[in-house]
């Protein structure tokens, strides 16, 4: 099984379903959202066969394939998994089929239009859109599959143009200078992050060049590279930077909110989603194995950074008005947590930060998701226009209830468990930090219990809100599986996490990084620690 | 119209028994291996016959013997250029040289010539055919000129022009000695002087760019030609060998090499738009008719950038500790001032312009790196850049008011929605432009990069790198307007018929596609012409 070619295959399939969706005519717009429904839950499938067929005790990249692509610079077209990013092509590839369906009305095509004036506004091609959502979804799978970084960076950087125009020409409809801006500020943020890894995966090719003769870009190799300590440091920013802007982490973060509020419902879970992950996944794969020096010089910076993100994210979330915005900076007080786990270097919160990565695409997908359907009932994004939704839609309410409970770690739910675990694993190390850290914990209570009470609780505050339907059957497939395993890795996180220990507790290894041993005699190990998280 | 480039041929056959005689001492008969030269002379020949059938076929025959005649012509030596691959000599009495690089360019000058052919052949554009005026000498305002800018009544001196032009961009990239680069630079500059004065719509502005083409290129000309002397004070000889000969040796008076080295560079740097020489690019590519644009952005960038690389790589090869410094700073400066004016232009022509200064300046990092990679690095980056000029420049010309070109970027607004096909290819060309990968301009912009850094000019990458982010924003405005905001009511029309400009369009668009997809044979191409280097 191990020989198929899952990771060629999982990107064959949307790049050629965007190709094909792109041209299917205006008038069949519903052809055009069936096939990329069809292929994007293949994809799923092809991903669920593919994490099945994985051995989590075998060391390395599996699935590997590698092709030389352009032999003048070392650059080749390989791929490989390992536990990281299997278990983020899975998040990638869960997602794109629930954002298709979520999607499924959002995009009104030309038949649907309203007659005269409306009708310049939203003639948009819905085949674009889904042929846009496809080739997002290719993006995806090559950024977390590629075993070189110079197709790490191809990807990186060309997945940005799908998500452009994704905000840009469908983002929010009447607010079109707003969409155009947000639009640009994610370009141009990503681009100059990108830029500057750029100036790094070339240092890095050169000093390749200089050590074995001739210039690769092949990970593994290059991870055996014996980098002088300053230029360590120099290439473990370019990156850093990179993938700060991209997750991103305070101080780059200002892009997010204005993105993700203007982005399409669907949009803005992929871009939270999944997109930000790229960020925290090359944190964890690209800057502590290739800069191990590097990595243990800055991380009190990085940590002190996460630490500010996660208040001040949490802070400016308690204070928006705007629901979307709202979820965006919260996710950056969850960005924090994931960084703080990478970069404290022990085994246990590396394990909790990739985990946190999932749970947090599962638990901010589905805020989104709730957000979305709120806004396309009532057209608004603003927390005053709601009230006391519960009386009218309580499934809704319901489900935003679970997601934002989810949000906050409630123990039961999947992120509390990475979260514990991200907590766990910084205290052995750094234990001030943690405890400050902790705290962060109740601001989310505070910003998302607030969110709740004000929009669903109470009486119902506007007499236009009555005529609001709840859930429809579309919707309800929507959240359906989210909600699932929101509760089912609350209870049972083994089998994720069974997949990501041995790779990360590989990569800090090989880094130099070992878990420091217990101050305080234990009778578990820092392992099965991280399983009592789990209330199974 | 066609006297002046016959006297200009005449001058340089004169040149060239001078050359004969100063080099050899005694009047021999030089021995000319036709066969080697005959790309160039392929060309003069097309030029010659082309005034020939300018003065006695019939108007109706011209219009369509003239284009056939030129494209054919470019055609033809292009395959010889194919025959003479692998040939390294040195020429008709050390006047010319034949070596991979040269022939490399030489090629890329003829494929940018053919396309610009068939860009300038188009008739279907303007309601009265084609972009090129029918009697340019009349004062603009004039009874006359109105009634020329209407005309249906086309000449066809153009075509004798541009092959005057190809030729004098042939013989500079080959040319062995100052003397001969000197009359080569003439024979390019002067038709494309006349040639920017040639636009139909607009006389005003193109007389203007003639003017100021001229009397500048004239100013750049005689500092080369300065230069040249001051090199053959110190040297005894304009032969670039013997120069780089001269240089290697102690005691000589090197002020004059130095004063000679800085004032030929200005003259080539001039040629090629670098910053503090670039003051002619915004106003002549906006003047000028927008094939012949594109003609001179592709074409003469070549052009320029080969002599460039042969004189500094040949005659002051040993000197790169002295020059690298200059061409440091000026290419900084080239990038910055590229990048930072084109924010401000509101003409797309002039927007385009700036970016081919900052490309100027992208390409002199390949000149700084001063290494084989340097050179492959530039060869590739001048063809991906030639074709995706030319295609965007193409492109231009079909978006079109009632009054000629759309070239105010306010023009643009909302076009994605009313052609989609047409905006979704210039958003491409655009992204090749600003340097997405998949693109050309990924790959050549990566290749100039890597040699920059491997030859130890890192901060020259690093500020290329900011500079690209920076001009980022320009490509990304014009993407902006044209899909993200609504169509203004009275917007310009996409002329859809004209099959020449499709063709151009389409092949700069294909190309650039697969250079950025699968670089691997040009790159080789190139790999291959930069190692054997330049024969001396």
């Amino acid at each position: 099984m191990n020989s198929f070619p899952w990771l060629t295959v999982l990107l064959i399939v949307p790049a050629v379903a965007a190709v094909v969706v792109m041209a299917v005519p205006r008038r069949f717009a519903t052809v055009a959202k069936q096939i990329t429904l069809a292929v994007t839950l293949v994809e799923f499938g092809l991903a669920l066969l593919a994490t099945i067929a994985y051995e989590p005790s075998r060391a390395g990249f599996q699935f590997a394939q590698k092709y030389s692509w352009i032999r003048q610079f070392g650059v080749s077209y390989s791929v490989g998994a390992d536990g990281i990013s299997l278990v983020l092509i899975l998040l990638a590839t869960l997602l794109v089929p629930v954002v298709v369906l979520a999607s499924w009305d959002e995009v009104a095509g030309p038949a649907q239009a309203g007659a005269g004036g409306a009708d310049v506004v939203s003639r948009r091609s819905v085949s674009a859109f889904f042929a846009l959502l496809l080739a997002l979804e290719v993006g995806m799978i090559g950024v977390f599959a590629a075993t070189d970084v110079f197709l790490f960076y191809v990807f990186f950087e060309a997945m940005l143009i799908p998500m452009y125009f994704l905000i840009g020409s469908y983002g929010a409809v009447k607010e079109q200078a707003q969409r155009s801006y947000a639009a640009v500020k994610f370009l141009l943020y990503s681009l100059f992050g990108g830029l500057l890894m750029l100036a790094a995966v070339i240092g890095l090719y050169v000093v390749s060049a200089d050590q074995l003769g001739t210039g690769t870009f092949d990970f593994a190799t290059l991870r055996q590279l014996d980098i002088t300590p300053g230029v360590q440091k120099l290439l473990f920013l370019g990156f850093f930077i990179a993938f700060a802007i991209k997750a991103p982490l305070f101080p780059f973060h200002t892009w997010l909110p204005d993105a993700g509020a203007q982005s399409p419902t669907g949009g803005a879970i992929l871009l939270v989603g999944v997109l930000d992950k790229v960020g925290t996944f090359g944190l964890i794969r690209y800057c502590i194995p290739l800069f191990p020096d590097a990595s243990s010089y800055f991380a009190p910076m990085v940590l002190a950074l996460a630490v500010v993100g996660i208040f001040y994210g949490a802070l400016l979330a308690i204070g928006q008005r705007d629901m979307k915005r709202l979820v965006a900076y919260t996710s950056l007080a969850h960005f924090g947590f994931i960084a703080m786990g990478t970069f404290a270097l022990t085994s246990q919160g590396g394990t909790g930060a990739v985990l946190y990565m999932v749970n947090h695409g599962l638990s901010t997908g589905l805020l989104f998701l709730v957000v979305g359907f709120l806004v396309t009932r009532r057209g608004s994004r603003d927390v005053s226009a709601y009230g006391g939704m519960a009386k009218v839609t309580p499934v809704l309410a319901g489900v935003f209830l679970i997601a934002g409970l989810s949000s906050l770690a409630l123990p039961g739910l999947n992120s509390f468990v990475s979260e514990f675990l991200v907590l766990a694993g910084t205290f052995t190390r750094y234990r001030a930090l943690a405890i400050v850290a902790t705290c962060g914990i109740v601001l989310a209570a505070i910003y998302i219990l607030y969110l709740f009470q004000r929009t669903m609780t109470g009486p119902l505050v506007h007499e236009q809100a009555k005529g609001v339907l709840d859930l429809s059957v579309r919707e309800k497939i929507v959240v359906a599986p989210v909600v699932a395993l929101i509760i089912a890795l609350g209870v049972y996180p083994k089998p994720l996490i069974d997949i990501i220990r041995p790779t990360v507790t590989a990569t800090f290894e090989d880094a130099g990084h070992t878990d420091p041993a217990p101050s305080v005699p234990v009778n578990a190990a820092p392992v099965n620690a991280s399983q009592a998280g789990g209330h199974s | 119209m066609s006297a002046a480039p016959t006297a200009v041929l005449g001058q340089q056959l004169l040149a060239q028994d001078v050359l004969t005689q100063s080099t050899r001492g005694t009047i021999d008969v030089p021995s000319i291996q036709y066969g080697a030269l005959s790309p160039i002379i392929i060309v003069f020949g097309v030029a010659l016959a082309a005034v020939l059938i300018d003065a006695f076929a019939p108007a109706k025959a011209r219009r369509t013997l003239q284009p056939l005649l030129a494209a054919g012509g470019f055609a033809a030596a292009f395959v010889a250029v194919v025959l003479l691959r692998g040939r390294r000599q040195i020429l008709a009495a050390g006047a010319v040289a034949i070596d991979s690089p040269t022939l490399f360019m030489e090629g890329a000058i003829l494929l940018f010539a053919f396309l610009a052919v068939l860009l300038v052949a188009e008739r279907r554009l303007d309601s009265s055919g084609g972009a090129i005026v029918a009697s340019a000498a009349l004062t603009p305002g004039s009874p006359g000129a109105t009634a020329a800018r209407t005309s249906a009544g086309v000449q066809t001196e153009v075509y004798a022009l541009m092959a005057f032009s190809v030729a004098g961009m042939l013989l500079f990239v080959s040319a062995n000695t100052l003397l001969t680069m000197f009359v080569a630079l003439e024979i390019l500059s002067l038709p494309l002087y006349l040639l920017a004065g040639l636009a139909r719509r607009r006389r005003l502005l193109s007389q203007e760019a003639a003017m100021k083409y001229f009397l500048l290129g004239a100013f750049s000309s005689a500092f080369f030609i300065y230069g040249l002397a001051f090199l053959y004070g110190y040297a005894g000889s304009v032969d670039l060998g013997r120069i780089a000969d001269a240089a290697g040796t102690v005691g000589a008076n090197d002020t004059y090499l130095y004063l000679g080295m800085a004032l030929l560079g200005i003259g080539l740097f001039f040629k090629i738009g670098a910053a503090p020489f670039h003051s002619w690019t915004p106003d002549v590519y906006q003047g000028s008719p927008t094939p012949i644009t594109a003609f001179m952005a592709a074409g003469t960038k070549v052009a320029a950038f080969g002599a460039l690389l042969r004189v500094f790589y040949v005659a002051f090869g040993g000197l790169r500790w002295d020059w690298r410094p200059i061409v440091w700073t000026i290419a900084i400066l080239t990038m910055v001032v590229g990048a930072v004016l084109a924010l401000t232009q509101r003409d797309i022509k002039r927007m385009l312009a700036y970016s081919a200064i900052a490309h100027a300046g992208f390409l002199l990092t390949g000149l700084a790196a001063a290494n084989s990679d340097g050179l492959r690095g530039s060869l590739f980056y001048l063809v991906a850049y030639g074709f995706t000029t030319i295609a965007a420049f193409g492109l231009v010309t079909m978006v079109r008011t009632s009054d000629g070109e759309a070239s105010d970027l306010s023009q643009w607004q909302g076009l994605g929605r009313r052609s989609p096909t047409l905006a979704g290819i210039f958003a491409f060309l655009l992204l090749a432009l600003a340097g997405i990968p998949l693109t050309s301009g990924f790959t050549g912009k990566f290749a100039v990069f890597q040699a920059a850094v491997a030859g130890h000019a890192t901060p020259l990458v690093v500020v290329a790198l900011v500079t690209s982010a920076i001009a980022a924003f320009f490509y990304v405005r014009v993407i902006v307007l044209m899909f993200f905001q609504e169509p203004a009511t009275e917007g310009p029309i996409v002329v859809t018929r004209p099959t020449l400009t499709y063709a151009a369009v389409g092949v700069g668009a294909i190309v650039t596609l697969l250079l950025g997809v699968a670089p691997q044979p040009l790159l080789d191409l190139a790999g291959t012409a930069a190692a054997s280097g330049f024969v001396r």
